[in-house]
């Protein structure tokens, strides 16, 4: 089942460090006296500067595995080791504190603080850790903002900005505590393709810098967008596998016609992207 | 330290952005802590002011009747024996040290004429100290002085309500005195007029009255050598139970009470009357203070009925924040600060609107107010605590969500 390559990490560079080691992994909900088997037995691992997509139909198990992966759920059975830490005994508490050190979260609906600047929202998870100064925490939110190409947007409230834009909040949000690893949870799900493209070209560019993203969608497309891809079905690993012919997004996005063309039509889906978000 | 501030820097970020409501929900815990604030006001100062009426009605006086008598196993009530005198009534102030004045009565009912009217009334009897005793003053003419009662001299004060019957009611006081008033058929010179006291709490018309030189009552219109009542009067109304004490002490003394026999009279105060007010006063208080309290509560329902909305509509919010690494202790602090800073700005303004409204009817109404530093502090401390209170259930069952869940809310 496991298919790991590691010398075709995107970097290329023969780096070693394993990010995520998953062995054995079983989720099951009971409901009532049903069990219901979310993942039944995945052996995973990730090495530092892949850029993963996990595939799959609803309900193949693929979210669920991503919870854990986030250490926002623990396993049933099995060990998951985030960094060199076994994390699948830890306690709620501190598994708040490796997301808050390790984990860069981005959602399929942004999840931005509204009516809260875009450079406090990037700011937020160092608001949580003791240890940073308000001053350091400033520096920090403006080079994530900046490195996603926002710098100018920061004192804007999120439904000052497009849907692309926001999602590059919430990126620089993810990247703002340095995590060992991005998750991603289906980036792309409320965007066009334009800004899709664009979403997934800062995410390439975040990776060719060295850090390991993990990516969740449905979308075949975007899944040729990073370099290994793991398909999912009935909380099962069917395919593991290097992705042959990578696009690159800088170069897709090129590819599309000019912006006035299709101008109307992206306002028209960020007039329902602002709805929806706030 | 820092993470403090940060939960504080949170919490009033989330406040901010729904200032209406915040306002709103304040709005219930100013209305609270001002009505405590108001109240205990206006229940401190009625309190004290009944207090001080209650000390005018003259609450440090203490009045001696002689014992009961029985002639054949028939008692035949209070005062009815002799054994009074006006020895015994110069012995106190000598021999008491919490009572420095005293003053022999004798009392007739009788009639009494002038400008051809006549009249039903009662005449005291008494020395100069009954004045200051039942703090007595004259509007027009002067008290009697020690040598006219000694001369048992035929001169009278007499009360308004007298005037009125036998003048009429518009009569002018000052022309009174210096007129001649027949009292059981002996002229006497009225020499001076009472001011009104008005009825006394059991409803007497104090006004209705003459009062003459002891020896001129006792001896012209009476004809007896005792005395019907002694008043007396302590030096401040804490010293009336030792007064009482020392009274029976001298009086048993000179009346060869043997020890365990009763004495031959009895000892009245007007501590009953005075305990009856201040706990009227007291129940007024805690009446107000409930009532009070009861707005302080209801604004505290109303900061846990918001905080629950709040943490409902705010589900994902908190899903955020604990992905990215908030602990559940740190959630259920923001939310415990978002009640605690409602309720403390909340307390502080409603202390202030508390002594503006007391301020108001003070000056509006006349009521006596007397806001106290101790209801300050207990308004705010209680409308801490309502905000610590209500606001825990709340914000622990924000802290209590599964950050997975919280994110995929809708």
């Amino acid at each position: 089942m496991q298919k790991n390559n590691i010398e075709a990490s995107a970097l290329g560079t023969g780096k070693t460090k394993t990010v995520i080691s998953v062995k054995g992994l079983e989720k099951i909900y009971t409901m009532g006296d049903v069990k219901v088997y979310a993942l039944r037995g995945i052996d995973l691992d990730v090495t530092e500067g892949e850029f993963v997509a996990i595939m799959g139909t609803s309900g193949s198990g693929k979210s669920t595995l991503m919870n854990i992966l986030g250490c926002l759920d623990k396993p049933t059975t099995g060990s998951y080791t985030l960094d060199g830490v076994n994390v699948s005994t830890s306690s709620r508490d501190e598994l708040a504190e490796i997301r808050n050190k390790k984990i860069g979260f981005v959602f399929q609906s942004f999840n931005l603080l509204s009516r809260t600047s875009a450079l406090e929202n990037v700011e937020l998870p160092l608001l949580y850790n003791r240890k940073i100064s308000s001053q350091e925490r400033r520096e920090r939110g403006i080079k994530a903002l900046t490195s996603v190409g926002l710098a100018s947007r920061m004192k804007n409230m999120p439904n000052q900005l497009s849907g692309g834009q926001q999602q590059r909040v919430a990126i620089a949000r993810a990247l703002v505590n340095d995590p060992v690893i991005i998750f991603a949870d289906e980036p792309t799900g409320n965007l066009d393709s334009r800004t899709s493209f664009e979403v997934i070209d800062i995410f390439q560019k975040l990776n060719e810098k060295g850090i390991t993203i993990v990516l969740v969608t449905h979308e075949p497309d975007i899944a040729q967008f990073a370099t290994r891809k793991v398909v999912f079905k009935d909380g099962k690993i069917i395919d593991d596998s290097q992705v042959k012919d990578r696009k690159k997004a800088g170069e897709e996005l090129a590819a599309l016609p000019p912006i006035d063309q299709i101008d109307s039509e992206i306002k028209k889906v960020e007039t329902t992207e602002k709805v929806e978000s706030n | 330290m820092g993470i403090i501030i940060n939960i504080l820097r949170i919490s009033l970020l989330a406040l901010r952005k729904n200032l209406l409501r915040t306002l709103l929900t304040m709005l219930g815990i100013i209305i609270g802590v001002a009505s405590v604030v108001a109240m205990m006001g206006i229940g401190t100062g009625s309190k004290q002011s009944i207090e001080s009426q209650v000390n005018n009605l003259g609450t440090n006086m203490i009045i001696i009747f002689p014992a009961s008598t029985s002639y054949g196993g028939v008692a035949s009530g209070a005062g009815t024996s002799q054994n009074l005198t006006v020895e015994d009534a110069a012995a106190i102030p000598i021999n008491c040290p919490s009572v420095p004045l005293s003053a022999p009565i004798v009392r007739s009912t009788t009639q009494v004429l002038a400008n051809g009217q006549n009249w039903r009334t009662t005449v005291y009897g008494s020395t100069t100290d009954y004045f200051p005793i039942k703090n007595l003053h004259t509007v027009a003419g002067d008290i009697f002085t020690p040598q006219e009662n000694k001369s048992a001299a035929k001169v009278c004060l007499i009360g308004q309500t007298v005037i009125k019957n036998l003048w009429g009611a518009n009569y002018d006081l000052n022309s009174v005195v210096g007129q001649s008033i027949r009292i059981t058929n002996i002229p006497f010179i009225i020499i001076g007029v009472l001011e009104i006291k008005g009825q006394n709490s059991f409803g007497q018309d104090q006004d209705d009255v003459i009062v003459a030189p002891f020896y001129t009552v006792q001896r012209r219109i009476l004809s007896i050598t005792y005395v019907n009542q002694i008043l007396a009067s302590a030096a401040s109304a804490t010293l009336v139970t030792a007064g009482s004490d020392e009274i029976t002490d001298i009086l048993s003394q000179r009346h060869k009470t043997l020890p365990g026999v009763a004495p031959d009279f009895t000892i009245r105060t007007q501590a009953d009357l005075s305990n009856a007010f201040s706990a009227i006063s007291n129940v007024m208080s805690v009446l107000l203070l409930i009532i009070a309290s009861i707005s302080l509560l209801v604004g505290g329902i109303g900061i846990m009925n918001i905080m629950l909305v709040s943490i409902t509509e705010r589900t994902r919010e908190i899903g955020l924040r604990m992905a990215v690494g908030a602990k559940g202790t740190i959630i259920l602090l923001q939310f415990l600060t978002e009640a605690v800073v409602i309720s403390f700005f909340g307390g502080i303004i409603g202390v202030g609107l508390g002594i503006g409204v007391a301020m108001i009817v003070k000056n509006a109404m006349h009521w006596p107010i007397v806001i106290s530093v101790t209801s300050i502090v207990v308004a705010f401390l209680s409308a801490a605590g309502v905000g610590i209170f209500f606001g825990f259930y709340p914000a622990r069952k924000a802290s209590m969500l599964n950050p997975i869940d919280a994110l995929r809310f809708e």
